[in-house]
C-alpha cells in the first residue's frame, strides 16, 4: 500500500523539510480561504481538515496543565475545524442534546502517557455547554483499573458524568467481522453510546509504528492482542470498519500535549516532548497521517531512524484509506492542515 | 475434536444463568473456594459440569491467578520477550502477548491464568480424541482462557479467543485438580479445549501433582511451542494430541495465524521424547483438502514419525469466522483416509462422523477390528495385553492392563 507525497509521486514517507514546507503551504491556503463559506469536512470526499491547535503556555511553571487554557485551546480547535464563531455551534456539528456521548480515552499506559484528565474535563464541560446532560456523557476505556491508573475516578452510575471500563458491562453477544478482524465490541459502545468522540494520545508504538486515532479503537474490542501482527496492517483498519465502531465514532481529538516519539506506547519520559497541542479532525485517517509525520519529524530531530527502517511503518493508515475501507484520506494533497 | 460445549447433549445443557453453579460461582469467584459436596452434586446433576459464561464481565481477584512466567527474557526499558511459543512476543510494560493471558508488569512477565480454570468437564478420552490411550476411560478435562493462534474455524473461540477476565473462572490449584480427578474416577487429566501452551505453568504443576496419585496427563494442543519448554513438558505428561491444522505454510498464515514449520518441529521433539502421540487433521472444504496436500502429510508422518502414529481426519462444521463453508463431505474424509492408508499409515481414522466404520481401530495385520467405537462410546475391545486377540499383532498405544 502506498501513499502519495507532495509531488504526486507515490512514496511511503515525507521528509522533514518537505513536510514543513507542505504544512506551511497548507496553512497559508487555509488562512487565505478563511472567509469562504463552510463546506462540511468529509472523510470520503474532498479534503479532510486536520486542526493542529497549539498553546505554548498550556502549562504553568511547574509543568502542570492549566485547565482553563486546555479548555480554551479545545474550543478554538473545534471552532477552527467547523469554522464557527461560537464553541457550542461547533459542538452541535457533532452531538445533539439527548444523545448519549461516549468519550473513548486511552489509559493503558497510566498517568503521563494517557489522555489527560484536563482534556477530558474540558470536553465534558464543552459538551454540557452544548446541551448534553452530564449523565449522558460516558468516559470509557478497557478496564476500570486503566482509567484509575490514568487519574480518573470510576463512577458507574449517578447524576454526573460516568467513568466506566469495559469490564463493567462486558462485550456484545454478536461477533462482528470485517476483513481479517473478528471481534466482540464493548457494550458501552454498542448499547450505551449514540455517538463516540475519540480521545487518543499521540504516541510511537513499538509494534504498529504509531498509535493515534485509528488504533485507539482497539480498546473497544475484546481481543486487541490478536491484531498486532504485521505492524497492525490491515487489522487496525479492519477493526475500525466494524459496524458499531465505524457508525458511531464522529470526531477525533488527539491529546498531543506530551507526545511519545520512541518507546511507546509505554510511558517513556526520556522520549517525550512538550508539544502542547491538540490534533482535531473528523477524519481519523488524516489525523493519523499527520500525527505519524509529526512523530517521524521528532524522531529525525533526535537522530532516530524512521519507522520504515525499523519495520514498523504504520501501513495500516494507507490501508484505512484504500478502496476497501474508505475511512478517510491519507494523501497529503487531500488533507488541509490548519495550524492555530 | 475436543469441543467444549457442542458435544454435550442439548437436552442436558443448562443455560448459564440457570446452571447449578457452586456458591463461589455466584460470587464471581472472588474467593477461591470449592465445596466438594456441591461439586459432586453439580457433576451428578449434569453428567458433566461447566462453569463457563463466555464474555461475561467477571470481576475476579486477579492476584490469586497470577504467577511469574517461566519462559521469558528481560529486555531493556522494561520490555520482555516471551520464549514459550514460536511467536516470541516482545511485550511492552503493561501490555500482553498475543495469547492475551500473559502480561508485562514493570518488566516482569506474568501468567494470569495459573489455576484459573474457565472450563472443567469429565469427558471420555475418545472425545479428545485419543484412540490408543486408555480407551473407555474418563479424562478430567480443563482449560483456561487464551490461545497462541487464532484459527478462523475455532470451535471454542468463546474461551480461546478471549482474555481471562472476560470469562468466568474458578480457582483450581494443582493439588485440588489432582484430587478431583481421583475422586471422580478419571484415569487422566486432559489439558484441552483452548490451548494448553498458554497455561503452561499450571499444566506443568498439575501434571507433577497428579502423577503420585496414579493419574495420567494428556495434552490437546496445536503444538505451537518452542523446543525447551516442550521437552520439559514431555517429561511430566503421558500423551499429546496435536491438531495439525493443515500442511501448507499458506494455510497456517491465512487461516491459523501461525506457522507450520514450528509445529512440525514440535512433533519431532514429542516423538523423540517418547511421549504417546496422536495427530488430528481437521479437513476444511476447499482450504486444506487437496489430494496432494493430504498425500504430503501422510508421507511426512510416515517418514518422520513412523506408520504407527494415529492420524485422525475429522469433519469440519461451520464455526466462528468460517461460517461460509459447508461441513466436510464424508466422501472427502473417506478419500483422505484412503490416501493415508495407501501411503502406509497403520492407524487412520475418520472423526466427527458418529457410527462411521472409520472410527474403529483395525489390526494392520489381520485387518479385523480390535477396538470398536460409536462416537465416544467403546463397543468392544479385542486386545490382550496390547496385542490383537485374533493374530497377536502388537497394537501400539497405552492400554489398560
Amino acid at each position: 500500500m502506498k501513499g502519495a507525497g507532495l509531488d504526486g509521486v507515490s512514496v511511503h514517507h515525507v521528509t522533514r523539510r518537505t513536510f514543513c514546507r507542505w504544512v506551511g503551504a497548507a496553512s497559508a491556503i487555509s488562512l487565505g480561504c478563511s472567509g469562504a463559506p463552510e463546506t462540511p469536512p468529509s472523510s470520503t470526499t474532498g479534503r479532510s481538515k486536520v486542526v493542529i491547535a497549539q498553546d505554548p503556555k498550556l502549562r504553568d511553571t511547574r509543568g502542570k496543565l492549566s485547565p482553563q487554557r486546555v479548555a480554551a485551546l479545545l474550543n478554538r480547535a473545534l471552532q477552527a475545524l467547523f469554522d464557527r464563531d461560537h464553541p457550542a455551534e461547533a459542538w452541535h456539528q457533532v452531538v445533539r442534546p439527548g444523545q448519549v456521548v461516549g468519550l473513548k480515552v486511552n489509559c493503558l499506559a497510566g498517568k503521563g502517557a494517557s489522555t489527560s484528565v484536563e482534556l477530558v474535563e474540558a470536553v465534558c464541560e464543552s459538551l454540557q455547554q452544548a446541551g448534553i446532560r452530564p449523565d449522558k456523557i460516558v468516559v470509557w476505556d478497557r478496564l476500570n483499573a486503566d482509567l484509575e491508573s490514568a487519574g480518573f475516578r470510576i463512577r458507574e452510575r449517578g447524576p454526573g458524568v460516568r467513568f466506566i471500563g469495559n469490564d463493567v458491562l462486558g462485550y456484545s453477544d454478536e461477533l462482528y467481522a470485517h476483513g481479517k478482524a473478528g471481534s466482540l465490541v464493548c457494550r458501552t459502545l454498542t448499547e450505551v453510546c449514540d455517538v463516540v468522540i475519540n480521545l487518543p494520545v499521540l504516541k510511537d508504538h513499538s509494534i504498529t509504528g504509531v498509535t493515534i486515532a485509528l488504533k485507539n479503537l482497539f480498546g473497544a474490542i475484546h481481543n486487541p492482542n490478536k491484531y498486532h501482527l504485521n505492524a497492525g496492517d490491515p487489522y487496525v483498519a479492519d477493526v475500525f470498519m466494524l459496524p458499531p465502531i465505524r457508525s458511531k465514532v464522529r470526531l477525533s481529538i488527539c491529546d498531543a500535549f506530551t507526545p511519545v516519539y520512541q518507546g511507546g506506547p509505554s510511558y517513556m519520559p526520556q522520549w517525550m516532548w512538550p508539544f502542547n497541542s491538540l490534533l482535531v479532525s473528523l477524519d481519523p485517517v488524516a489525523l493519523d497521517y499527520i500525527g505519524w509525520q509529526l512523530i517521524e519529524q521528532k524522531r529525525a530531530e533526535a537522530g532516530m531512524k524512521p519507522l520504515r527502517e525499523l519495520k514498523r511503518e504504520p501501513r495500516y493508515i494507507f490501508t484505512a484509506a484504500d478502496a476497501q475501507h474508505r475511512l478517510g484520506v491519507c494523501d497529503p494533497q487531500r488533507i488541509q492542515v490548519i495550524r492555530i | 475434536m475436543d469441543r467444549q460445549l457442542a458435544s454435550s447433549n442439548p437436552a442436558t445443557q443448562v443455560p448459564v444463568d440457570q446452571a447449578p453453579l457452586t456458591e463461589c460461582a455466584y460470587r464471581g469467584f472472588d474467593t477461591p473456594c470449592w465445596e466438594r459436596r456441591e461439586f459432586l452434586k453439580c457433576a451428578a446433576a449434569t453428567g458433566t459440569y461447566w462453569l463457563v459464561n463466555p464474555l461475561w464481565a467477571a470481576r475476579t481477584n486477579d492476584a490469586v491467578f497470577t504467577r511469574e512466567a517461566r519462559h521469558y527474557e528481560k529486555l531493556p526499558h522494561k520490555q520482555v520477550k516471551c520464549v514459550l511459543c514460536p511467536r516470541e512476543c516482545v511485550v511492552d510494560d503493561r501490555e500482553r502477548g498475543y495469547c492475551g493471558v500473559r502480561e508485562n508488569r514493570s518488566g516482569t512477565y506474568y501468567t494470569l491464568v495459573y489455576s484459573r480454570a474457565c472450563s472443567a468437564h469429565v469427558d471420555p478420552i475418545e472425545k479428545k480424541p485419543f484412540f490408543h490411550f486408555l480407551p473407555g476411560t474418563a479424562a478430567f478435562s480443563v482449560a483456561t482462557a487464551g490461545c497462541n493462534v487464532n484459527c478462523k474455524m475455532c470451535q471454542n473461540w468463546e474461551i480461546s479467543q478471549v482474555r481471562p477476565e472476560q470469562v468466568q473462572a474458578m480457582y483450581l490449584p494443582p493439588d485440588k485438580l489432582a484430587q478431583l480427578a481421583k475422586q471422580t474416577g478419571c484415569a487422566s487429566i486432559a489439558y484441552t479445549y483452548s490451548e494448553p501452551v498458554v497455561f503452561y505453568e499450571w499444566m506443568y504443576d498439575c501434571a507433577r501433582a497428579s502423577r503420585p496419585l496414579g493419574i495420567k496427563n494428556v495434552v490437546v494442543t496445536g503444538g505451537y511451542i518452542k523446543e525447551k519448554p516442550l521437552r520439559e513438558l514431555c517429561k511430566v505428561v503421558d500423551a499429546i494430541k496435536v491438531d495439525l491444522k493443515g500442511f501448507s505454510e499458506r494455510y497456517y498464515q491465512e487461516v491459523v495465524n501461525g506457522q507450520l514449520k514450528p509445529v512440525l518441529d514440535a512433533l519431532l521433539v514429542m516423538k523423540s521424547e517418547g511421549v504417546w502421540l496422536e495427530i488430528v487433521y481437521l479437513v476444511v472444504p476447499t482450504l486444506n483438502d487437496k489430494e496432494g496436500e493430504l498425500r504430503q502429510l501422510a508421507r511426512w508422518v510416515k517418514s518422520q514419525l513412523g506408520p504407527d502414529v494415529p492420524l485422525h481426519f475429522t469433519r469440519f462444521y461451520p464455526q466462528y469466522l468460517l461460517k461460509n463453508l459447508p461441513p466436510t463431505p464424508i466422501a472427502t474424509l473417506e478419500r483422505a483416509k484412503q490416501i493415508a492408508d495407501a501411503e502406509g499409515l497403520h492407524y487412520v481414522y475418520i472423526g466427527n462422523v458418529p457410527g462411521h466404520p472409520g472410527e474403529n481401530t483395525y489390526c494392520p495385520r489381520c485387518k479385523r477390528p480390535v477396538v470398536e467405537r460409536i462416537g465416544y462410546q467403546i463397543r468392544g475391545v479385542h486386545l490382550n495385553r496390547g496385542k490383537c486377540k485374533h493374530c497377536q499383532q502388537p497394537i501400539p498405544g497405552v492400554w489398560k492392563s
